[in-house]
C-alpha cells in the first residue's frame, strides 16, 4: 500500500471528519482556493463547498474568535494558523476565551487550532517558533504535538471529537520528510497517551516532535557503543503520560529531556519537576536537559544549525550520563 | 546569630500533630540551648523538647493545650544578651542537660529520632558522626535506596565505585548484590558508626503512582501499627501448633448453655479455652511473665486478654484475676468486656494489666494464625476455626470437632518445651474436660 506523508495524514484525518459529521468546516489564511500554505487542505473546496472550507482575512484572532462562536453554535471548527508562530495574535481568543469557557459558564468550546510549527527549515524567528509552552501553561485546553504520520492523523480525528479546545502543534520539518503505510480504517490515537518508540535500559529520553527523530538517530549511534537510550514520545503535552514517564524513568535510572522549544520555561523544566518530586530515589544520575538555547530561533542557516539540538547532543550528554 | 524559630518536632512516623502541655520558659527567659524548653504530648509520646538555641525567649506562639502541626513555629528564641549558641561544649559541662532527641516514655517507641529538628539544624555541625552514618561514598538516590532495602552500608562498597569521581552507581551495587553482599554486621563497621543504635529500617517510600486516596490513621490504628512493630522488633518469636479435639467439650458448652443462660450469661467456647490456659499457666509460671531488663518477671496475677475486633480496629480488653473466676465468672467477664469493646463503653482500667493473651484467628474461619505478642507479655494463644474433620481414633476413622491452637512464645525466656509441655496440658485439659 501507499505510504502517507505526515502532512497528507492530517488532511486525511480532517477530510474524514468532515466526510462523517457535518459540523466539521475549516477556516484560516488562504485555505479554500489556494487549499492552504502548505496544503493541508488541498481539494477541500471543491469537495466540501465554500460554507465549509472558509477563507478568512489575515487575523488569527478573527480567526479564533469565528470559530468559538461557531462551536458554542454546535459546530466543530478546524482553524488553521498559516504558521504557529503567529497563534500569538489569537493568544487572547484562546486562553481567555475558549479555554475558561467551560469553566466560567459550562459551555465547552470543541474548536481544534492547529498550524506549523518547528524549526529546521530556515524560517527565521517568525516562521519557526515552538510556541506550545504558552498554552500548556493555560488549565483548559489539551495540547497535541505528533510525530509520525499515524499520530498525525489519529490525533487530528481526535483532537476534532474532543469536546474541548485542542491546540494541534504540526511539526512543519516532518510534513514531507516521515512517511508510513497507514490503516485504512477509522482510528484515533488518545490525547494524553504516550509512546515508547524505542526500548531501552540505561537511559529514558524523553521528546516530542521531531526530536522524537534526533533521538531515534542517536539510540541508532549509541547502540554501537553499549548504550541503549529509550525513546518515550510524549504526543500529548497536555494533559500529558505522567504514568509513562514515571514507568520509563524507573526502569531505567537516567532521564534525558530533549526538546527543539528553548530551555526557559520549556516542558522539560516540568518534566524535570515531577520526576524529582515522584521518582527522585529511582534516579541514578542528575536530570538533564537538551534543549534550545534562549534566543528566538536565527535566521542564519550555520546560526539554525546551532540553535536546534542535535544528534551529537544527545550522544554527548547520554554518555556523561552513563559515565556518571 | 539571628532569631531561631522553634518548630514543633515530629515525634514518630505517622504522628502529625502535637499539643503543647506545659511551657517551662517564658518570654523573657535565658535559656540554653538543649536546656528543656516545653512539654508536648501527641498520640504516643509524652516529652520534654529541649531548645534548638541558646538564647532569650523571644515569642511563644503557641498556648498551653493547644495543638498544632508538627513543623508549626511554636516559639522565638533571639540571641539578645545571651552568650552566643556556638559556647564550645555547653552539652558536656552540664551533664545534667539531655542533649539528645526528648525522652520518650518506657515502652513506647518513639520513632525517628529527630525529635527536634530544629535543634540538628541549629546544632554545630559533626561532620565525623553524620558524613560516617551516610557513608563518605558518592552515589544517588537510586543507589542509596537500593542500599537501604537490602540493608547495605554504603561503606563496604568503599573503592568500589565506577562512576564518575568514583561514584558507586547502580551497576555498582547490583553487581555487588549479585555477588553476595556480606552481612552488614561483619562489615568492617566504621569508627563513627558505632553510637548509632539499631533501628528499625526506614519503611520504603510510597512509590506507587497511581492515584490513591490519602487517609490518616486513627489514633487507634496508629497505636496498633506501633505495637505490633515494637512487638516484632522486641520478642523472639516462635509459634508452636497443637491440635486438639473439641468434640465433646462442644457437648458440654451445649449442655451448660441454658443453666448459663439463666444467670445471664451467653456461653462461647472462649471462656473454656480462657480457663484451660489459666490451669496450665499455674503449672507453667514463665507463661505468664515479662523480660525487665536482666530479669524475669513473674506476676501472681493471671489476667487474660482477650482480642476484639470492633469497628475501628481491634481491642485487647482484660479478663483480671481469672484464676480466682470459675467458668460462669470467667464467661460473664468476657461478655461484658466484649459488650462494652463494641459499645466503647471500656475504661483504661479494662485494658491495663493483662498478663497473657487470646485471640481468634478462626474468627472468620481461617485454620490458625500466628499471632504477634502483646507487650510487654511473653505468650500469646490463637484459637482457629472450629471445622470437623476426619480424625483416626483407636484405628477407626471419626467425624471430630476439631481445632488448631497456636502459642506464639518469646523464646528469650520461654524455650520449646515449656512452650509445649503448656499446650499439651491445655490441649489434656480441653480434649477430658470435666464438668
Amino acid at each position: 500500500m501507499a505510504l502517507t506523508t505526515y502532512v497528507e495524514a492530517i488532511k486525511q484525518g480532517i477530510w474524514e471528519e468532515m466526510e462523517s459529521d457535518e459540523r466539521v468546516f475549516v477556516l484560516g489564511e488562504d485555505v479554500g482556493i489556494y487549499g492552504g500554505a502548505f496544503k493541508v487542505t488541498a481539494g477541500m473546496l471543491e469537495k466540501f463547498g465554500e460554507l465549509r472550507v472558509i477563507d478568512t482575512p489575515i487575523s488569527e484572532s478573527a480567526i479564533v474568535g469565528a470559530a468559538i462562536g461557531a462551536a458554542l453554535m454546535g459546530m466543530r471548527p478546524v482553524a488553521e494558523m498559516q504558521f504557529a508562530d503567529f497563534i500569538s495574535c489569537a493568544f487572547d481568543q484562546i486562553t481567555n476565551f475558549a479555554a475558561k469557557c467551560r469553566y466560567r459558564w459550562g459551555a465547552g468550546v470543541p474548536i481544534v487550532v492547529r498550524g506549523p510549527s518547528g524549526g529546521g527549515v530556515h524560517g527565521g524567528p517568525f516562521h519557526s517558533q515552538n510556541p506550545e509552552m504558552y498554552f500548556v501553561h493555560t488549565p483548559g485546553l489539551k495540547v497535541v504535538c505528533p510525530s509520525t504520520a499515524y499520530d498525525a492523523k489519529g490525533l487530528i480525528k481526535a483532537a476534532i471529537r474532543d469536546p474541548d479546545p485542542v491546540i494541534y502543534f504540526e511539526h512543519k520539518f516532518l510534513y514531507r520528510r516521515i512517511k508510513e503505510e497507514l490503516p485504512t480504517e477509522d482510528y484515533i490515537v488518545p490525547i494524553g497517551k504516550a509512546a515508547i518508540r524505542r526500548k531501552g535500559t540505561d537511559i529514558s529520553v524523553i521528546t516530542y516532535g521531531a526530536m522524537v527523530y534526533t533521538a531515534l538517530d542517536a539510540a541508532k549511534e549509541l547502540e554501537k557503543e553499549g548504550i541503549e537510550l529509550e525513546v518515550l514520545d510524549l504526543r500529548s503535552l497536555l494533559p500529558f503520560d505522567k504514568e509513562a514517564v514515571l514507568d520509563s524513568v524507573k526502569r531505567t535510572n537516567k532521564v534525558i529531556l530533549l526538546h527543539e522549544d528553548t530551555e526557559i520555561g520549556g516542558f522539560a523544566g516540568e518534566l524535570a519537576a515531577v520526576i524529582s518530586e515522584e521518582a527522585f530515589e529511582y534516579l541514578d544520575g542528575p536530570i538533564r536537559r537538551i534543549t534550545a538555547p534562549n534566543t528566538p530561533v536565527p535566521y542564519s542557516p550555520p546560526l539554525e544549525e546551532f540553535f536546534l539540538p542535535k544528534v551529537a547532543d544527545v550522544m554527548r550528554v547520554a554518555r556523561e550520563l552513563n559515565a556518571y | 546569630m539571628a532569631d531561631t524559630k522553634v518548630i514543633m518536632p515530629q515525634m514518630g512516623e505517622s504522628i502529625f500533630e502535637g499539643t503543647i502541655t506545659k511551657w517551662l520558659k517564658k518570654t523573657g527567659d535565658h535559656v540554653e540551648r538543649d536546656e528543656p524548653l516545653f512539654e508536648i504530648s501527641t498520640d504516643k509520646v509524652d516529652s520534654e523538647i529541649p531548645a534548638p538555641a541558646s538564647g532569650t525567649v523571644k515569642e511563644i506562639l503557641v498556648k498551653e493545650g493547644q495543638t498544632v502541626q508538627i513543623n508549626t513555629v511554636v516559639a522565638v528564641i533571639g540571641d539578645g544578651a545571651a552568650k552566643p549558641a556556638e559556647a564550645p561544649a555547653a552539652p558536656a559541662a552540664k551533664p545534667e542537660v539531655k542533649t539528645g532527641p526528648a525522652e520518650s516514655k518506657p515502652g513506647v517507641a518513639a520513632g525517628p529520632t529527630d525529635a527536634a529538628p530544629a535543634a540538628k539544624e541549629q546544632a554545630r555541625p559533626e561532620p565525623a558522626v553524620h558524613l560516617g552514618e551516610r557513608g563518605e561514598q558518592r552515589s544517588s538516590p537510586l543507589v542509596r535506596r537500593i542500599a537501604r532495602e537490602n540493608n547495605i552500608s554504603l561503606n563496604t562498597l568503599a573503592g568500589r565505585g565506577t562512576g564518575i569521581n568514583g561514584r558507586i552507581t547502580k551497576r555498582d551495587i547490583l553487581s555487588f548484590i549479585e555477588q553476595g553482599a556480606p552481612a552488614p554486621a561483619s562489615a568492617p563497621a566504621p569508627a563513627a558508626a558505632a553510637p548509632a543504635a539499631p533501628k528499625p529500617a526506614a519503611p520504603a517510600p510510597m512509590t506507587f503512582t497511581g492515584d490513591v486516596e490519602r487517609v490518616p490513621m486513627t489514633n487507634m490504628r496508629k497505636s496498633i501499627a506501633e505495637h505490633m512493630v515494637h512487638s516484632r522488633h522486641t520478642s523472639a518469636h516462635v509459634t508452636t501448633f497443637f491440635e486438639v479435639d473439641v468434640t465433646n467439650l462442644l457437648k458440654i458448652r451445649e449442655k451448660l448453655k441454658p443453666e448459663f443462660e439463666r444467670s445471664g450469661v451467653k456461653l462461647t467456647v472462649t471462656p473454656f479455652f480462657v480457663q484451660a490456659a489459666v490451669t496450665a499457666i499455674k503449672k507453667f509460671p514463665i507463661i505468664n511473665s515479662s523480660v525487665d531488663g536482666d530479669a524475669i518477671v513473674y506476676k501472681r496475677a493471671i489476667n487474660v486478654g482477650i482480642a476484639v475486633n470492633v469497628e475501628s480496629g481491634l481491642i485487647v480488653p482484660v479478663v483480671k484475676h481469672a484464676e480466682e473466676k470459675n467458668l460462669l465468672g470467667i464467661a460473664r467477664a468476657i461478655n461484658d468486656l466484649g459488650e462494652r469493646a463494641r459499645t466503647k463503653k471500656l475504661t483504661p482500667d479494662d485494658v491495663r494489666d493483662g498478663t497473657f493473651t487470646i485471640t481468634n484467628p478462626g474468627q472468620y474461619g481461617g485454620l490458625i494464625g500466628t499471632p504477634i505478642i502483646n507487650q510487654p507479655q511473653v505468650a500469646i494463644m490463637g484459637m482457629g476455626g472450629i471445622k470437623k474433620r476426619a480424625a483416626v481414633i483407636d484405628d477407626a476413622i471419626a467425624i471430630r470437632s476439631m481445632i488448631i491452637l497456636s502459642l506464639s512464645f518469646d523464646h528469650r525466656v520461654i524455650d520449646g518445651a515449656a512452650a509445649d509441655q503448656f499446650m499439651a496440658d491445655v490441649q489434656q485439659q480441653l480434649e477430658n474436660w470435666a464438668v
